[in-house]
């Protein structure tokens, strides 16, 4: 069983928000006004954070790309009353939106702060709908959502690979929509189960952390240090 | 008993507000019934364009509605459980306050569920919670702790009242007359009943204890069971559960205030009732200061940086009002009034209860909010406003829950008339006979018509 794991180059992110234009796109992410963002009502699965250090001349302004760390020990899938946010066998934080009751336990107990709800009705601008992705069911009012690794793409190509007849790759079949979308390639994606892929190889280099690894939630998101 | 019904006029200040509605009642109730229609028309609006309406977001996803929760639960602990213990302790003056404070519990506890259903994204999936409940969730602990909680303290409520409802079934006609024909379940005061009706009493009120302990430590668990900073506490348990009783009874005291003036209740409720009671008031304000010091004294000093952003935003930074205030109203002004007996009078104490229930409001809402304003990663940084929405719901739930209450004392005595009896008509023989058997060279029994030759008991009276 493969365990999927992503790792993000920081030295390669450009801070070029191509990741988060591509996940709201494959992902069917409602629109939300400036209003509502302001507030915190925003939805966006990944999203790049910045970080400013140093005073004004001397200042530096860093990348953090953050989204679902797909933890193996989720803090948030042990407090839902109803199993609707669980980790499934293979190492994915999923969240099956007709059961959850939208009480944001999960949300408040995450420690990374990437689980999203609906506030309002999802709404799209007329010229949109037609270019929703048939592959991900739309959210309603009032569940939590969340990154899913673009969890329909791995069904697809899980198919396409009984289909042909083979084992599916660790690598290279199953991507998701940020990683394949970063221009500078700072992201990679795999099994970190599989020592042939690049994913476990880079995860053991020494630049490699995961946020908050004192918690002990496990994240399968690693991240590589800037270096100077 | 051998005085079954002494006189028709015995007691009847207590079935006064049964039989007669004033004016004023009906004005009052209007008041409350446009604020708890008021808050519905909020709660529609919410329903239809979503909790949005709030003023909730991320990472504030929870706010007024689980403070108010918390705060709810918290009142529940006045009945249930300080009528339980004073009937095990048979402490005799508990005999005019055990029903109000009961129903208290009773209906304070449907406004607690009933803010988790404000709070719910998806009200219409309530039921998931029993169809796929997942028992690792502190949120399942609570459902099943609060109905069980819920359960027991409806049985407890009602059994006492059997004899009561019998009284007044044959004082009534008309519906009420039927209606309360039928909740009396054939009473007619015999000796065998009353041994049951003592029995039932005396298990349910066993049982009610370790329930209501547990419901509130359950309560606070659905919070320390995160990793959230100044939430992931070992000592949120038994802290929850001292501020439950602390509020609780401060509750009480503010019921039976309202409720003596009102129906005219002096000669049942009186300053030694509200002294006794303040002192249990002034050991849970010390208890509830001794575990809030050692909450904040532990975080100071383990100084992870996580935690002290919490600690700082409530004790210098954004919530330093709340929480001051919450220092003053739970602690200062409380401890103030009642730790001297020039001040520890009906009306001190009223101010003290008033002042306590606004501090564990507070108290609820600075443990619920400042932690999620200040997450564990800098981004994003929260902010929380109340909209009206939030308002006008928690209004209509105080209206709501004071209106019932109202209603409840007009269908029901709110004092208990036939524990009133037992209480002159055995109880102080059997005082008697309990404090003689306590010291040696007293062992005649001049009360000995109690009859009953029941053994002495341990206790406090």
């Amino acid at each position: 069983m493969p365990r999927w794991g992503m790792l993000i180059d920081l030295d390669k992110c450009t801070g070029c928000q191509a990741c988060v234009v591509a996940c709201k796109q494959e992902n069917n992410i409602p629109f939300s006004t400036p209003e509502e963002a302001e507030y915190g009502r925003e939805i966006s699965w990944m999203r790049v954070m910045t970080i400013i250090e140093g005073e004004y001349p001397d200042t530096k302004m860093r990348f953090m790309p953050m989204l679902c760390q797909h933890c193996d020990h989720p803090p948030s899938t042990k407090v839902c009353p109803t199993g609707a946010t669980y980790k499934d066998p293979e190492g994915l934080v999923a969240q099956i939106y007709a059961r959850c009751i939208g009480c944001r336990y999960c949300a408040n107990a995450c420690p990374y702060q990437v689980k999203y709800f609906n506030w309002f009705e999802p709404k799209w601008p007329e010229e949109m709908k037609a270019s929703l992705n048939p592959d991900v069911s739309i959210r309603p009012q009032g569940v939590v959502e969340k990154c899913t690794f673009c969890h329909h793409r791995l069904q697809k190509v899980r198919d396409q690979a009984a289909a042909d007849g083979r084992e599916l790759r660790g690598e290279g079949d199953y991507i998701p929509a940020c990683v394949q979308s970063c221009p500078t390639q700072a992201m990679i994606f795999g099994d970190l189960d599989d020592p042939s892929t690049r994913v476990s190889k880079v995860s053991k280099s020494p630049r490699a952390y995961r946020m908050q690894e004192d918690l002990g939630t496990e994240p399968k998101i690693y991240y590589l240090k800037e270096g100077e | 008993m051998k005085n079954p019904s002494a006189g028709d006029n015995e007691d009847a200040v207590l079935f006064q507000p049964i039989l007669r509605t004033g004016r004023w009642f009906y004005i009052i109730a209007a008041l409350l019934l446009s604020v708890s229609l008021w808050g519905l028309y909020a709660y529609t609006i919410q329903l239809r364009y979503g909790l949005g309406v709030t003023g909730l977001n991320r990472p504030v996803f929870w706010g007024f509605y689980i403070t108010n929760f918390v705060f709810f639960i918290g009142i529940s602990h006045a009945g249930t459980l300080i009528s339980a213990i004073l009937r095990l302790c048979r402490a005799e003056w508990r005999r005019p306050i055990t029903r109000m404070a009961e129903m208290i519990t009773v209906l304070v506890l449907f406004f607690g569920l009933g803010s988790i259903i404000l709070d719910m994204g998806r009200p219409d999936r309530l039921l998931y919670v029993i169809r796929f409940g997942k028992i690792n969730s502190p949120l399942i602990w609570d459902v099943i702790s609060i109905s069980a909680y819920l359960t027991a303290s409806t049985i407890y409520l009602y059994i006492p009242l059997i004899p009561d409802i019998a009284l007044l079934r044959d004082r009534v006609t008309g519906w009420r007359r039927r209606l309360y024909s039928f909740l009396s379940l054939g009473w007619t005061g015999t000796e065998r009943q009353h041994r049951r009706l003592e029995i039932a009493i005396a298990i349910l009120a066993v049982m009610v204890i370790p329930i209501a302990v547990s419901v509130h430590t359950v309560v606070s668990w659905v919070f320390a069971m995160t990793v959230q900073p100044m939430w992931h506490s070992t000592i949120f348990g038994p802290y929850f559960v001292v501020g439950a009783i602390y509020s609780g009874i401060a509750a009480l005291l503010v019921a039976m205030a309202i409720i003596r003036k009102v129906y005219h209740l002096e000669d049942y409720i009186k300053t030694i009732h509200f002294n006794y009671l303040s002192i249990l008031l002034l050991v849970m304000n010390l208890l509830w200061f001794y575990f809030t010091f050692a909450e904040y004294i532990t975080t100071f000093y383990g100084n992870q940086p996580a935690e002290m952003a919490v600690f700082w935003a409530k004790v210098t930074g954004d919530y330093w009002f709340y929480f001051w205030a919450m220092v003053v109203f739970d602690f200062v002004i409380p401890f103030t009034i009642l730790c001297n007996s020039l001040t520890r009078t009906i009306a001190g104490i009223i101010v003290a209860s008033a002042s306590v229930l606004i501090g564990m409001w507070l108290e609820r809402f600075t443990i619920v909010v400042p932690t999620l304003v200040n997450p564990r990663l800098p981004w994003p940084q929260g902010f929380y406003f109340p909209t009206w929405i939030e308002w006008s719901l928690t209004a209509a739930f105080f209206a709501a829950f004071i209106l019932l209450y109202m209603v409840f004392t007009k269908l029901f005595p709110i004092v208990s008339i036939w524990e009133i009896r037992e209480g002159r008509e055995r109880g102080v023989a059997e005082v008697e006979e309990r404090v003689r058997s306590y010291l040696p060279g007293l062992q005649g029994s001049p009360g000995g018509d109690s009859g009953e030759g029941e053994p002495p008991r341990w206790g406090i009276t």
